[in-house]
């Protein structure tokens, strides 16, 4: 299932933002969680992750329409896409983030 | 079991009574003593479009120009535009409210095609959200709508329910009142139970179709702590919001007057003890088609403008314009008390509304324009907007919710052509207080109107049948002709009276012949009389003279013989 979100321009960087809700173990969690996915799925160099505190910054929270916390959310590649969770199920978030054979082709 | 020392000696006064949040709705916050619990969370459920947004909506606009309490909307459904532009026509500058910070308005958009769920997670983002927008303006009042948006938008059903339960602890920590709104369920209040998380106070809106009218109605399903109304009560949504009836049918405490109010008819205030109604008092008037029951209203309505007083006449049969040309074809001038702003005409047709939103509408009007006095013209045609029962109950709490503001009702009722004449439509006649009946006469070729009055509590009335006469002055009550042939009006009445004034010329002729008999007796007894007195008279003088003379004799013969024994010597 090939999908026409395709990382093709910005040479192929994906731009995640991840909101969190405080410096606790669960917002570790997700922020641990991402950053191996990335770097198992994506490959190193072709993502950029922003860690929003919402706790620090509730106001952002508006822009992106967070109501769960954890929220990722892929901004590029478009369209945008939302993940909420600590993407402890890796599966189902490859799945979510259209991750695919793209990234699976090269490498690893 | 606590005996009844222990309950009596409890201070009712020092026990805590639960602070109320006015919701600024009128007549809601009578029904709940009060309005929403204060710091509490209230939950308002009812279908699609039965008001819910609405209600939550009125609840803090008002709070913000009315009770001084700023408040957030938090929007699952509409967006900020969207929202101001659907209550603009209610007069709620939503935009003004949030620039002058007293408002914040949140839409938060759940739409499950853009959601994908991995691993664990909280609803964390919504708390920060509503507490950012109660910090921003300081807000007191809280609305969510619609909460059940969520079970749309997420998976995992088990962290959506133990979050909302920490919403609604959390929201009672904040010290707001607040308000969810939810979709009603099948068979249930709401579609996803959330009257399990909301103990507080529960409010269902319903909006029912029936027979192509709707109505809408509220009811208070729970109210913790506190003594509410238990009815459905209608209400109204229109340009000023909403507005809910109050009224219930125990009204029973209403003071009364002794005050009595005219008819407009002199003639038909003289069957009334000779000074009309009672003020507060409700008046029917029942009769057939055209038996003049709208004439004697706008009598009472011109007769109350007149005094200076206001009235309203609720017209449900014939429009305001031709209810004014007609009245002006037999003098009354209604349309310079209305220009005058002290009539004001309610024009609508009964099918338009269902019963109970009518009923709403003239209760509304009644408690802007305060009259004094209201007209009902009919109420019976009320009952095309609703079932028998219904219509008799909504009457009789109209006539208790105007009897409470103490405003003299006049009610027009027809009776139909087989109907027995005490017979009204909507059995409301021994509610009551005065009842006219008008009916038609039908006698020689001709149909003459009859009125009397069939009951008036608390004043001596006439039982006489009155003629109701039609000029081009107004409304008349003359006297019916009752015969051997029951009652004459019209021409045979006008006949009757012909030949009794004949009758009448003829009897005083008589009357005059025999005062002149009478005269002339008296005289000739009198002479008489003096003849006799003349004889007694003369007879008496006689007689007196011949007393005197034996006297005289009596006196004469004592004296010779006391001479004539001192002559003779006599010894003692």
């Amino acid at each position: 299932m090939t999908s026409d979100a395709m990382p093709s321009d910005q040479n192929g960087v994906w731009t995640l933002r991840l909101y969190v809700a405080g410096e606790n173990q669960k917002s570790r969690a997700a922020v641990a969680n991402l950053e191996r996915l990335c770097r198992t799925h994506i490959g190193e160099g072709r993502y950029e992750i922003e860690i929003i505190d919402l706790m620090k910054n509730p106001q952002l929270a508006k822009a992106d329409q967070i109501l769960a916390i954890p929220t990722l959310v892929r901004k590029i590649p478009e369209p945008m896409k939302r993940v909420i969770g600590d993407l402890s199920d890796a599966e189902r978030a490859i799945l979510a983030l259209d991750i695919q054979e793209l990234e699976r082709g090269p490498a690893l | 079991m606590q005996g009844p020392e222990q309950s009596s000696g409890v201070d009712r006064a020092a026990l805590p009574v639960l602070e109320k949040a006015p919701s600024g709705i009128p007549g809601f916050d009578e029904i709940t003593h009060g309005g929403f619990p204060f710091g509490r969370t209230s939950l308002i459920c009812g279908a699609a479009g039965a008001g819910k947004t609405l209600f939550g909506l009125q609840f803090l606009v008002r709070g913000i120009t009315d009770y001084d309490e700023p408040g957030v909307f938090i929007a699952f459904e509409e967006t900020e535009e969207d929202l101001a532009q659907n209550v603009a026509s209610l007069g709620f500058d939503l935009k003004g409210l949030v620039d002058s910070g007293k408002l914040a308005l949140d839409h938060i958009r759940v739409e499950r095609s853009e959601i994908e769920e991995s691993g664990e997670y909280n609803l964390e983002g919504l708390f920060l959200r509503i507490g950012l927008a109660i910090q921003t303006v300081g807000a007191k009042r809280v609305v969510i709508d619609t909460l059940e948006t969520l079970f749309g938008g997420l998976n995992d059903y088990g962290i959506l329910r133990s979050e909302l339960r920490r919403l609604f602890r959390w929201l009672k920590d904040q010290g707001v009142s607040a308000i969810i709104t939810a979709e009603r369920g099948e068979g249930t209040l709401t579609r996803h139970g959330l009257e399990e998380y909301v103990s507080d106070c529960v409010i269902l809106l319903d909006h029912r179709v029936s027979e192509q009218i709707s109505t809408r109605r509220l009811r208070v399903v729970k109210y913790r702590g506190s003594v509410h109304g238990t009815n459905e009560y209608p209400f109204l949504i229109d340009e000023d919001g909403i507005t809910v009836m109050p009224i219930t049918s125990a009204g029973l405490e209403h003071g009364v007057s002794a005050e009595r109010i005219s008819s407009g008819v002199p003639r038909l205030d003289a069957m009334l003890g000779g000074e009309g109604y009672y003020r507060g008092s409700t008046i029917l008037v029942s009769g057939t088609a055209g038996a003049g029951k709208s004439s004697l209203s706008a009598h009472f309505a011109d007769a109350a403008c007149a005094r200076g007083e206001r009235c309203v006449y609720f017209a449900f049969e014939e429009s305001p314009e031709q209810i004014k040309r007609n009245m002006r074809s037999i003098g009354i001038d209604l349309a310079s008390h209305e220009a005058a702003g002290r009539l004001k005409f309610m024009a609508s047709r009964p099918t338009a509304h269902g019963l109970e939103t009518h009923l709403a509408i003239m209760h509304k009007v009644i408690r802007e324009f305060q009259p004094h006095v209201v007209v009902v013209d009919p109420i019976g045609n009320l009952i095309s907007a609703g079932n028998q029962e219904e219509a008799h109950l909504m009457v009789v709490r109209l006539i208790d919710f105007l009897k409470t503001q103490g405003i003299t009702a006049m009610m027009t009722s027809l009776t139909g052509g087989g109907m027995a004449q005490e017979a009204t439509e909507i059995a409301i006649s021994s509610i009551v207080d005065t009842w006219l009946l008008v009916k038609s006469i039908e006698a020689s070729g001709e149909r003459n109107r009859g009125m009397y009055v069939l009951k008036s509590r608390g004043m001596n009335h006439s039982n006489q049948v009155r003629e109701f006469v039609i000029t081009s002055e107004g409304v008349d009550l003359v006297d019916v002709y009752i015969g051997p042939e029951g009652v004459l009006t019209g021409s045979a009445r006008a006949q009757q009276e012909h030949k009794e004034r004949a009758a009448k010329v003829q009897r005083e002729q008589e009357i005059e012949r025999k005062q002149r008999e009478l005269e002339r007796k008296r005289r000739q007894m009198e002479h008489e009389i003096e003849a006799l007195r003349a004889a007694f008279e003369a007879e008496e003088a006689e007689i007196q003279r011949v007393i005197e003379q034996e006297q005289e004799a009596e006196e004469q013969l004592l004296q010779n013989r006391g001479v004539m024994a001192r002559r003779r010597g006599v010894d003692q």
